[in-house]
């Protein structure tokens, strides 16, 4: 089983996340992550999906993604192959707020973004190895909430969504 | 300025749909409404279930190579429809379903008769749309009826909301060409084409297996073409039946857990497999671990999630098979593999001694369904349509019915739904009134869908219903005293009178329980004008064989 990230350019459509997310379902496979936005492209959405199979799994995934009619193109990249980042938010009360901590904000290179009167709010973006490891350091200081996106990823090998669709046949 | 209604039946009529196959209710009246006034343009059917109206679009499109088109109210009639979407997916029949839907201000509420069909259908349909305002209506139905018919095949399901179907708006309907995320043909690439060719012409022992794939592609001559050049024994799938013609010299038989002898053994045999326009089901396979690991494998296949899903091959050759058989025909040497040819005859004589011999001709005990298809064979006309029911009716007559043309054969394949052969005959019949439809059926299925005798005996359809009672269902039973120790639990059937039901429905009928009747009775059938119910009774306890059992290979195949 490898770590995947398929990246779906889609007609902005009602229902377009259903149809492809029902194909890792029916399969009994776990999406990972999700991660849906606009693309580049006026009117055209990416999804990017995060998912452990294998590589046969990997490549049935995809042409059945493509086969649904309002999915433009998609594609598949080992972790390797893409750039990716995933942004984390770490709830910690005020009181915990001690050197050691803060200490740990500046290794991390996390930053304060917001804070109230009874807590701060940090953000940290990385791999979710990275992340995570932040946060089982701040468990033990009475961490409050925790919330993590799904990955965003821009792929290395070069392709052009536009050109495939300028390439009409 | 028309109302959506009318839209909606103009659009229709514009994509040329000849038949609707509906059911009224509540959300979608004012279409009814609309329809009306269209009578003398378009067709439409009142089933007796909204099962009945899709499987009927089925039938007819399958007959006809047209867009099969259904109308259903909103909510029950909606889910209704759900098996025979599943099943036109499955089999690529292409469709175009139609629904009502509550007002658009109602979504969400739990309103009368709400649900949530776009959501239920998104599975079984190749696409699906929920039309809210008037002015999508003519829209979608153009793209309904393109992605249907485009490529692969399939169903696909328009919901209307009530408002859109009163609202009024203008009608210019614009045929739909081309969407950009959909592309349905993918250029033939030479360089497979090539490869293909070689492959080919250095096979020893190649062997073609051909599905529908061929029938929608309309490549029958160009499969034809290829095997006389190349002399490649070639062996059919259930819904290949009929692409190549049975009395080919180069066709071999049928695949599949009930198929031929050779076929099945000597898929392990063949150096060179060559499938086209088939997609390897688990029921051609049998155990994928031993399935035609000693061969090359060419896949000539129009949708790419098909290849290397079940099998790995060796050469795609993605692409319209009737282009690409064409370009394979061009590039390929003319030969011929009389010795080879030869071990499928041998084969195939030890299967009509051990099988055969006895289901056609068997003279004593109850009668078999084998039978009653050689004596159908000997009375129908040439180009008479098969439409089967799912049990072990369905695999002895596809076994032993004479195809002798493409199109001739309707039958649930992918999912296997009992209750479809009766609708579906009904709609392969509409198509062409003159053509001969013999619609055979089992005990069990035809009380799925028993109803649409209601909508027969309206249409005047002359459907010959041949209904073989063996009072079990058999298949299930079959393999309860093959593989559970003859526990016949829950397959044996009371069943009513049949006959007095089908005359209840206006059919002459005719009931056969003695070898000797048989003959006469399927002879007065089949000059009948109308439409005919003839009751079989046959053995009870028959097998169906060969037969290769769940998770064996094709190579255990069993005469008995
Ligand atoms: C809707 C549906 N339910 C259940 C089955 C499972 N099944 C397959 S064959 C069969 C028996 C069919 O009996 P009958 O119609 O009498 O045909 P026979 O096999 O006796 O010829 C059953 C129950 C099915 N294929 N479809
Ligand atoms: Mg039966």
């Amino acid at each position: 089983m490898n770590r995947y990230t398929i990246l779906v350019y889609t007609e902005n459509f009602i229902g377009i996340l259903n149809r492809i997310t029902i194909i890792f379902t029916r399969r009994g496979i776990n999406i990972n992550a999700l991660t849906a936005s606009e693309s580049r492209l006026d009117g055209i959405h990416k999804i990017t999906i995060e998912v452990t199979v294998t590589p046969e799994q990997i490549e049935h995934l995809v042409k059945q993604i493509e086969k649904v009619v309002d999915v433009i193109k998609a594609y598949y990249f080992t972790d390797n192959e893409v750039v990716y980042q995933e942004i984390a938010l770490y709830k910690i009360p005020i009181e915990s707020l001690d050197p050691s901590v803060e200490k740990v904000i500046r290794q991390f290179n996390a930053h304060i973004i917001a804070a109230e009167k009874e807590f701060v709010v940090l953000e940290f973006t990385g791999h979710k190895e990275d992340t995570q490891a932040l946060l089982e350091i701040l468990k033990p200081f009475n961490l409050l909430e925790f919330s993590r996106s799904g990955r965003v990823a821009i792929a290395k090998p070069k392709f052009s969504v536009q050109e495939y669709l300028n390439n009409q046949t | 300025m028309v109302r959506g209604a009318d839209i909606v039946v103009k659009s229709l009529i514009a994509e040329n749909a000849e038949y609707i196959f509906g059911y009224p209710g509540g959300a979608i009246m004012p279409v009814y409404d609309a329809l009306y006034d269209y009578s003398a343009q378009i067709k439409h059917v009142l089933t007796r279930h909204e099962q009945g109206a899709i499987h009927a679009a089925q039938g007819y499109a399958r007959v006809s190579g047209k867009v099969g088109v259904v109308l259903a109210t909103s909510g029950p009639g909606a889910t209704n429809l759900i098996t025979g979407l599943a099943d036109a997916q499955i089999d690529s029949t292409p469709l175009v379903c139609i629904t009502g839907q509550v007002a658009a201000h109602l979504l969400g509420s739990d309103a009368f008769q709400e649900t949530d069909v776009v959501g239920l259908s998104m599975p079984g349909t190749k696409w699906n749309i929920q039309v809210r305002s008037v002015e999508d209506i003519a829209p979608a139905i153009a793209k309904a009826f393109h992605i249907a018919m485009t490529g692969r095949p399939g169903p696909v399901l328009v919901d209307i909301t009530k408002n859109a179907q009163v609202e009024f708006g203008e009608f210019n309907y614009i045929p739909c060409t081309g969407i950009r995320s959909y592309r349905p043909f993918q250029p033939i690439n030479t360089q497979s084409i090539q490869a293909a060719a070689e492959l080919i012409n250095k096979a020893e022992r190649p062997y073609l297996l051909f599905g529908q794939g061929v029938v929608l592609a309309h490549a029958e001559k160009e499969l034809q073409e290829f095997v006389d050049k190349t002399g490649i024994p070639a062996a059919c799938t259930l819904l290949g039946s009929g692409a190549l013609p049975e009395t080919h010299p180069n066709y071999v038989g049928k695949l599949g857990m009930h198929g031929n002898y050779a076929p099945n053994l000597l898929t392990n045999k063949c150096d060179v497999l060559i499938a086209v326009g088939m997609r390897f089901d688990d029921r051609v396979t049998g155990d994928l671990k031993r399935y035609a690991k000693q061969a090359k494998v060419i896949h000539l296949e129009l949708d790419p999630s098909e290849i290397d899903k079940n099998v790995k091959c060796a050469v795609p050759v993605l692409g319209d098979c009737k282009k690409s058989l064409a370009m394979l025909t061009q590039a390929v040497d003319q030969k011929s593999h009389l010795s080879w040819l030869e071990k499928f005859r041998e084969l195939e004589a030890q299967e009509k001694e051990a099988v055969v011999a006895n289901d056609l001709h068997a003279t004593h005990g109850g009668l078999h369904m084998g039978e009653v298809i050689r004596l159908i064979n000997q009375f129908k006309e040439k180009d008479a349509i098969l439409v089967t029911d799912v049990g072990q009716h369905q695999m002895i007559a596809w076994r032993y019915f004479d195809f002798k043309t493409t199109r001739t054969q309707v039958t649930s394949g992918g999912l296997g739904t009992m209750g479809f052969a009766l609708p579906a005959a009904l709609g392969a019949q509409l198509h062409d009134y003159k053509k001969q439809v013999i619609c055979v059926v089992g005990d069990g299925g035809i009380q799925m869908t028993i109803q649409e005798l209601g909508t027969i005996m309206q249409t005047k359809a002359p459907v010959k219903i041949v209904l073989l009672n063996n009072n079990y269902l058999g298949m299930v039973r079959q393999w309860q005293q093959l593989f559970f120790d003859k526990r016949y639990s829950f397959t044996e059937l009371d069943n009513p009178d049949f006959i007095k039901i089908a005359e209840a429905y206006n059919f002459k009928a005719r009931k056969v329980t003695e070898r000797e009747d048989l003959e006469a009775a399927v002879a007065e059938m089949l000059v009948q004008d109308g439409p005919y119910f003839l009751e079989v009774v046959v053995e009870k306890e028959d097998n169906v064989f060969p037969m290769i059992a769940t998770g064996c290979s094709v190579e255990e195949v069993r005469l008995s």
